[in-house]
């Protein structure tokens, strides 16, 4: 029997498997929004395992307007102290001191999120300079890989955060599912144009081709609200769950908290997800995707 | 045994990767995240994953004493990162609440090495496996902080500011590491783990004593 050697040994921190390999770590979970460590202590006992640090849950910055940005440090550095699971934080699209400054804290991942203002609308993040790993939204598979590339080490659908309405991160992660499910299909010559026509590079796309599926984990993100929810995107193929105002918006949040770690865990069980939802109280008011002007998109940031 | 049965525990974590290189070194494997799905297994893979979302859901779905009966009753079992952590009978950095299934006696400290930015892969030497030593990928890992007179270590870190800290660590037929085999392609950790479970009398109790309860049914 030949012994398996590791294919590609390297040492140290910051290394490519690191950073993906915590968010293997996080699979079948729910990632938490959270304003302060109270809300944060809430999360970890409900079973959250990974709680993400913002100034103000995306509803909150819809209602309110204004530039939206990195939190306070000492916000940050309450959420650390309150919590031992994983502390996330929101950088701007391409505002590389933020990712610096939240790096400096200890943050164990950096979400370049289109929920916050970008400080840049041509370039994002160079992000595989950092010893902090980065998760990034996708509408898409070619944009899915251009995060990658830049070294995004988890992505997530972007859906549309802060409605409540789960119909965007559908259509984004049965997008990204389907893009990959196709280039399976080509054959050497075709992957060459299918890399020109996600705007993608070759490599990338050749190996999801060969693998079917991402070279990092796929989570969804925006607009899920429910125990159904979180459930329906896990059989859609999410890896895992960011939940953002869904929780601290609704009527009971430790309860829906907890529900929706059950519902995610036991995703194919639909008695499991209806003993979970029962009695939840009120869901966040919801905002129908429709109304939203294309300025209000979140989705629309980034590219 | 010619195919032994795993189970892996699957309430949340990288329960696939488990699953896959089990299935490598010619276990047959299933999912566990009810107490049924505990019956007729040879053996028990924790996955790496968050320790607290685990014994949480693993509480909330009447699943942790039946772990707890079925390590203790002698299962062999292996634990990675979170997995060690589930395995350990004392915690240290742990939530005040947070309840473990045990089976090794240790104390094991949670996240040990320091945050995300602090996790690293290194060599580590472990006893028992030959060819070198394991590629170990260390994510938010946790240590072993003291362990009992029944334990056997297996492995170290060797160089950098925790040399000499334990990461390996075997009692009777429980096994545990800090680092993530699952996640390198080296498979030597599980094949050692599943030549324990195929032994006749591997199925022992976590004291080392056998309690009598040998799997033969397809040797």
């Amino acid at each position: 029997m030949t012994e398996n050697v590791t294919p590609t040994p390297s040492t140290g921190t910051g290394t490519d498997r690191v950073k993906r390999g915590m968010a293997e770590q996080l699979k079948g979970g729910v990632i938490m929004d959270v304003v302060d460590a109270a809300q944060a202590r809430i999360a970890e006992d409900a079973g959250a395992v990974a709680v993400m640090a913002l100034e103000r849950v995306p509803a909150d910055i819809r209602a309110q307007g204004g530039i939206a940005r990195m939190s306070d440090p000492d916000m940050i550095d309450g959420i650390i102290a309150a919590v031992s699971i994983p502390v996330m934080a929101k950088a701007r699209i391409g505002h590389f001191v933020e990712a610096r400054v939240l790096e400096s804290l200890g943050v164990d991942y950096i979400d370049e999120s289109e929920v916050l203002t970008p400080a840049d609308e041509a370039h994002h993040i160079v992000k595989g300079d950092f010893t902090v790993p980065f998760v990034c939204g996708a509408t898409d598979l070619g944009e899915a890989l251009r995060r990658i590339s830049e070294g995004a080490a988890m992505i997530r659908s972007k859906g549309e955060a802060g409605t409540g309405n789960v119909v965007e991160a559908t259509r984004h992660m049965r997008a990204i599912r389907a893009g990959i499910r196709r280039l399976t299909t080509l054959d050497e010559t075709e992957l060459f144009v299918a890399a020109k026509e996600l705007r993608a590079p070759y490599e990338l796309v050749a190996e999801v081709a060969r693998t079917g599926k991402l070279p990092t984990v796929l989570f969804t993100a925006g607009g899920i609200a429910t125990p159904a929810d979180a459930a329906m995107m896990m059989q859609l193929g999410a890896e895992g769950v960011f939940v953002g105002s869904g929780i601290f918006k609704s009527g009971d949040p430790a309860q829906r908290a907890a529900a929706i770690v059950q519902a995610t865990t036991f995703h194919d069980d639909p008695s499991v997800i209806a003993k979970v939802s029962r009695g939840l109280g009120e869901a966040m008011v919801g905002i129908n995707v429709d109304t939203l002007p294309a300025e209000q998109r979140y989705a629309n940031r980034g590219w | 045994m010619s195919t032994p049965h795993i189970g892996v525990l699957a309430l949340q974590g990288d329960v696939r990767e488990h699953r896959a290189v089990l299935e490598g070194q010619g276990a047959r494997t299933s999912a566990v995240r009810r107490p049924e799905e505990l019956t007729g297994l040879d053996g028990l893979v924790l996955p790496g994953g968050e320790s607290t979302t685990i014994a949480k859901l693993a509480r909330r779905w009447g699943l942790l004493d039946p772990l707890r009966d079925a390590v203790r009753g002698g299962l062999p079992a292996y634990g990675s990162c979170a997995g060690m952590i589930l395995l350990a009978d004392r915690l240290l950095d742990a939530p005040a609440d947070q309840e473990t299934i045990g089976g090794l006696d240790v104390t094991v400290r949670r996240n040990a090495f320091g945050r995300q930015v602090d996790s690293f892969e290194s060599e580590v030497e472990v006893a028992g496996v030959a060819g070198g030593p394991v590629h170990a990928v260390f994510i938010r890992a946790p240590w072993v902080e003291q362990a009992g007179d029944g334990v056997e270590v297996l492995g170290r870190v060797s160089g950098g500011p925790a040399d000499g800290r334990i990461v390996a660590v075997r009692q009777g037929s429980v096994v545990a590491t800090s680092f993530h085999p699952e996640l390198t392609g080296d498979t030597r950790l599980h094949r050692f783990f599943v030549e324990l479970v195929r032994q006749p009398g591997g199925r022992r109790r976590a004291d080392g004593a056998s309690d009598g309860v040998i799997e033969e049914s397809s040797t």
